[in-house]
């Protein structure tokens, strides 16, 4: 099975990344943008019967900084 | 009894030479120097230190591989068992990411890779690391990081103020610091996590010897003169 889980930062945590991003946007003609934030997406490989807590767990201990950052969890196939 | 410090090499550090000869230049002795992959600790140890660099290359987040290599399960509990512990900043970058500091070291605000001699204030001279100082004295440190940008919550940096456990505040934050923030100590004041870089001012060719101040701090602390 195919875990994609999607990393990004807190709502109101300062993304400087996705602040230059923006800026380059608009300096490249695009209007219209009104935020870019910028996440991290990571795709593991793993046995169909890994359990919810194991994956939970992962995104705990390693794979997120929760104090910084939230993820979402998406079984792909 | 000799001074007994540990340094502790990741992969991609590139600061822990500079901390040896730092702590060999205060102390008299050179310090051991551990291997991220060393499962076990020598006991008695006086000082472990966590030196800056890139460790495992930055991959998934600074600090972040380094906090769950082998060593940092020992340094975890000797930092729990009270020994003095010191990072600086890949250092202090793997002591939160460890749990062992609060907060999370972010991007700088700018973007920018900042490199220069930074102004400080001492906010807690009270603590092992910062006897030698005075209160509010104003010291430069200098300072080599991409990710200083130190965050926490608001609930958590009023506990780290009101507990006095803000060891030096940015005179001129420039990374984007909540709250000016460039080192923290643990609730028990034997962890000490920093941006700045105290073991590039111990030397008079260094540019400055406000850094050599806090490893004489150290030595004090274990042997009061």
């Amino acid at each position: 099975m195919k875990l994609r889980i999607q990393i990004s930062r807190k709502p109101g945590v300062l993304d400087p990344e996705g602040r230059a991003v923006h800026h380059a946007l608009e300096g490249l003609g695009f209007s219209g943008i009104q935020d870019v934030r910028i996440g991290r997406m990571v795709e593991l490989q793993v046995a169909d019967d890994i359990s919810d807590a194991a994956i939970e767990d992962m995104c705990r201990k390693l794979l997120a900084n929760t104090v910084i950052e939230n993820y979402r969890v998406e079984k792909v196939a | 009894m000799p001074f007994s410090a540990a340094v502790v090499t990741f992969p991609g550090s590139n600061c822990d030479r500079d901390m040896a000869v730092a702590l060999e230049s205060v102390t008299g002795r050179a310090p051991l120097r551990l291997w991220h992959g060393d499962a076990e600790l020598p006991g008695g140890l006086d000082l472990i230190a966590l030196p800056g660099g890139f460790s495992y290359g930055d991959y998934l987040r600074s600090g972040a591989m380094a906090a769950r290599s082998p060593i940092l399960k020992g340094v975890a509990s000797a930092a729990n068992a009270g020994v003095p512990v010191l990072g600086v900043c890949n250092g202090f970058q793997v002591l939160t990411e460890s749990g062992l500091l609060p907060g999370a070291l972010m991007r700088n605000k700018n973007m920018h890779f900042i490199c220069r001699d930074m102004p400080l204030r001492v906010e807690n001279a009270a603590s092992r690391f910062t006897t030698g100082y005075a209160a509010g004295q104003e010291i430069t440190i200098p300072v080599a990081h991409h990710d200083g940008n130190f965050f926490a919550d608001d609930e958590t940096l009023d506990r780290l103020e009101g507990d006095g456990r803000v060891a030096f505040r940015y005179l001129d934050n420039s990374n984007g610091s909540r709250r000016d923030i460039a080192g923290i100590l643990s609730p028990a004041g034997n962890v000490l996590g920093m941006m700045p870089h105290p073991e590039r001012a111990v030397d008079a060719a260094h540019g400055g010897t406000d850094g050599r101040i806090l490893f004489e701090s150290i030595l004090n602390a274990l042997a009061p003169a």
